[in-house]
């Protein structure tokens, strides 16, 4: 099912992207998605059993706000003559642990606001994070886990 | 109303491009990989978005705007992976992370450093 789905949502990202609504556009991109995802088939470990729309959509429109702050914050912090960094890399704990859950946190932490995720430990567990001002490294984890992981846990997990 | 979507686009242009500039100056004044990545990363991701959000919102034709807001998903999607590979190169290959000159007067942050650094040791 989760596997039609995503040929369907490929086919219309390739009819967006060719520019082009024709049938045989449509039909080209169903075959074009289908080729694509079985290439990639059984590498896919985790799948999405549970999504609640409306909180998704609430964790989308934060990202969207977080990313014009970082923007906004990093052009701060360029155009100022001294710029004042405090760079480290932290460790941040997951609570999260299907790879699908990482990856997606692990995207919305490099958006955001000084932070860039660098790498996770290979049993999962462990995000590495490198902060523009890590003078408080407990604060920042705190935030990564009030404004995101909590968000994600609520929108795919009953 | 055409014209007020050119006002739109136009603002979004402007904006758009002072944030890719920014990106730029990052590149040029940052003092080490990571932090170049983050300019990079989230300004360039937000200038070369609202470049295309100009385009979407100027553009006549529908497929076009279609093309600009795939544009957009694709940028959201690739680049935090790619600015995340580049990170963890850099991290695997022990590329020093700048600190500031005055930063072991600062206990707080030399814990930091040395508990990334343990975890670091373990995970390997």
């Amino acid at each position: 099912m989760t596997r039609y789905l995503g040929v369907a949502l490929l086919a219309l990202v390739w009819m967006a992207v060719t520019g082009s609504a024709s049938i045989p556009n449509l039909l080209f991109g169903l075959a074009l998605g289908a080729l694509a995802l079985s290439l990639v088939r059984g590498r896919v470990a985790s799948r999405v059993e549970t999504v609640r729309p409306v909180r998704a959509a609430v964790l989308a429109a934060i990202f969207v706000r977080e990313l014009v702050l970082s923007g906004c914050r990093v052009a701060r912090i360029v155009m100022s003559p001294r710029m004042q960094l405090n760079p480290a890399i932290f460790a941040y704990p997951l609570k999260v642990d299907r790879d699908f859950e990482i990856t997606l946190l692990a995207n919305l932490i490099t958006l955001t606001p000084g932070t860039l995720s660098v790498d996770v430990s290979d049993d999962g567990k462990v995000l590495f994070v490198h902060a523009l001002d890590a003078r408080d490294p407990e604060q920042a984890c705190r935030d990564i886990e009030q404004a995101f992981e909590r968000r994600i846990l609520e929108a795919f997990r009953r | 109303m055409s014209s007020a979507w050119d006002f739109v686009a136009g603002i979004l242009m402007i904006v758009g491009a002072l944030f890719t500039l920014t990106a730029a100056l990052g590149m040029l004044r940052l003092p080490d990989l990571f932090t170049r990545m983050h300019a990079a990363s989230k300004a360039g991701t937000l200038g070369s978005c609202m470049l295309l959000l100009a385009l979407a919102v100027s553009a006549s034709d529908a497929s076009i705007s279609w093309r600009a807001a795939a544009g957009i998903l694709f940028f959201i999607l690739t680049v935090p992976i790619s600015s995340h590979l580049l990170a963890k190169a850099a991290r695997s290959a022990g590329a020093p992370v700048w600190q500031r000159p005055d930063a072991t007067q600062d206990s707080r942050t030399d814990e930091v450093e040395v508990h990334s650094t343990r975890n670091a040791g373990s995970a390997d």
